[in-house]
């Protein structure tokens, strides 16, 4: 299984019929592993890494710190899930050291992502305080260096 | 080649370029370039080097090793912290052990490596057995030591193969060696232990000396590398060529080593210390830090090519070009005698019609006629379109040879 998310995990179109025959597995096992995958929420899904400063699209992101009271018998999950809810929150993450939970907030702008922690987060029972970090510039996201390297050049033909 | 002219003859002027270059021919793959300059949207199948561009743990070690002042040259035989790495590269992987003092040299590239070994073994005359098709330099190089080359046939028959039949066949008393460099290039073919162990045979029963050009080691997709010096008893007659170019994505570090018997070690770096010098010194501290914590970077790039492999090598038998299964390094070598070209017609003619470049296989030996090189060191997005391109060629030469 794992050689065939490997292959989707770098490029997502890739057919089946293609894994195939880059795997020595046959077509139809591949779908199947594929299927399965879905279906154990192995594989998430397909999507395209957009870039859209590039696509001409403004966008503020936020890494937020949370420091939040644990709560009984459910520790820290229910508090996360009441914010991973929230579609403006990328991704959360329980973290050690000084706060406890890591979101990523997106918005259309600073005002935007700071109603968003000032009206949303920060007034939860349980949350104790938030410190905003707005990013200033993104250079590298999920393997992706966001302004991309310059293809060196092979020559052509070589022995 | 340039005419010969005898002295005296048209004005009194010798030929300017000497004889035994004269002799050597030139690179069946520079006419290539000529023709490739001229156009635009060309795929190319015909490069002999790895798409990756260096770990960036590898080129920060060199960055470091620029900006805290290593930029004089090195012991001639390398630095003594790369040659202690090596040695134990060499025993953890194979078994063999070399001493990092006196049984090391590092060298720029595998290609200086060869030059050396050559140049240090040989006598005038001397004759050197080459698997043909082998890599371009052998002959080269054995040719400019002042050897003879003879070439030892191999075929798809036997998956390009050595046999030890074939070589023994060709063994005179001027025989003095036996180059070959497997995994192969132009082949991908690999010889396991068993068939090592027969060329180990008659390497013993004739007395000779074996220069084994093992820069695809890492490159092995079914089964392991077989070492030619881990043999028994033939580690004293080896010299064991090895690189970071391939393995590593480092072409362009130009750093590469030679492991064989002190007094051979000696040889060679007599020639290296007066040609050379030493190999780059911000090169030797990247090829330490690929020996350091490289492992796992040439496993990715391994797995990435085996996946391409499987691919090319399937379209292309659907094609109808009907390719053996190569086990290592990174080229598949299907035969296109069905097209009714030979290897450098087909390489022309796909590259003017659909702007594909692949290397005939004549260039590499005349059994490398019927064969083209396909490199699949590229992403699978151009694989894929080369093949199609490929396609549309065959299919076309097809209509009009008759099977
Ligand atoms: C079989 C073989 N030997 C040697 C070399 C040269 O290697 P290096 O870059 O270490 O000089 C190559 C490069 O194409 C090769 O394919």
């Amino acid at each position: 299984m794992k050689d065939v998310l490997r292959i989707l995990e770098q490029d997502a179109r890739t057919t089946p019929e293609e894994i195939a025959a880059m795997t020595g597995r046959s077509p139809q096992e591949v779908r199947e592993i594929i299927r399965q995958a879905e279906k154990d929420r192995a594989l998430l899904g397909y999507h395209a890494q957009v870039n859209w400063e590039k696509a001409g699209e403004e966008q503020v992101w936020a890494l937020i710190e949370v420091k939040v009271t644990p709560q009984r018998d459910v520790g820290f999950d229910a508090i996360a899930e009441r914010i991973f809810r929230f579609p403006e929150a990328r991704s959360v993450y329980l973290v050690s050291g000084t706060f406890d939970l890591a979101v990523t907030v997106v918005g259309r702008t600073m005002q935007e992502v700071s109603a968003f922690v000032s009206e949303r987060l920060a007034p939860m029972e349980t949350v104790q305080g938030t410190v905003t970090h707005f990013l200033l510039k993104r250079y590298k996201e999920q393997g992706a260096i966001l302004d991309g390297e310059d293809r060196p050049q092979r020559l052509p033909v070589s022995p | 080649m340039t005419e010969r002219r005898a002295p005296g003859e048209g004005g009194g002027r010798r030929p300017t370029v000497s004889q035994r270059v004269r002799q050597i021919p030139a690179s069946g793959i520079r006419k290539f370039f000529d023709l490739l300059a001229s156009m635009d949207g060309v795929i190319s199948l015909g490069v002999g080097e790895p798409d990756f561009v260096t770990p960036w743990t590898i080129r920060e070690a060199a960055i470091y090793a620029i900006t805290s002042g290593q930029t004089m040259y090195t012991s001639n035989y390398g630095t003594l912290e790369l040659r202690i790495a090596l040695a134990r590269h060499l025993e953890r992987r194979y078994g063999v052990s070399y001493d990092p003092h006196r049984e090391l040299l590092i060298t720029v590239g595998v290609s200086e490596a060869l030059d050396l070994a050559l140049r240090a073994l040989l006598d005038p005359g001397d004759e050197v057995l080459l698997p043909d098709p082998c890599y371009v330099s052998y002959g080269p190089c054995a040719i400019l030591a002042g050897g003879v080359v003879v070439p030892v046939p191999s075929s798809i028959e036997h998956d390009f193969r050595l046999l030890a039949g074939e070589v023994a066949a060709r063994i005179t008393p001027r025989t003095r060696a036996l180059v070959m460099g497997f995994p192969s290039n132009p082949t991908g073919a690999v010889m396991d232990r068993e068939d090592l162990l027969a060329i180990a045979d008659l390497a013993r029963r004739h007395d000779l000396l074996v220069v084994s050009d093992e820069i695809y080691d890492r490159l092995v997709y079914e089964g392991e590398h077989a070492c030619f010096a881990a043999l028994p008893g033939m580690q004293e007659r080896t010299v064991l060529l090895g690189g970071f170019s391939k393995a590593y994505a480092m072409t362009g570090w130009r750093v590469g080593y030679a492991a064989a018997p002190a007094e051979i070690i000696e040889a060679m770096m007599k020639v290296h210390q007066y040609v050379t010098m030493c190999a780059s010194t911000m090169s030797q501290a990247a090829a330490l830090e690929a020996l350091r914590r490289g492992d796992e970077h040439v496993e990715e790039m391994r797995r990435e090519y085996d996946r391409r492999r499987r691919y090319m090598v399937a379209a292309l038998n659907d094609i109808g070009l009907s390719c053996f299964n190569p086990k290592g390094a990174f080229y598949a070598f299907p035969s296109i005698r069905t097209t009714g070209l030979t290897s450098e017609a087909f390489a022309e003619q796909l590259l003017l019609e659909e702007k594909v470049a692949v290397v005939p296989g004549s260039a590499f030996g005349v059994s490398g006629e019927g064969h083209i090189r396909c490199c699949y060191a590229t992403s699978v997005t151009e694989i894929k379109e080369a093949l199609e391109r490929i396609d549309r060629f065959v299919q076309r030469r097809r209509a009009t040879f008759p099977q």
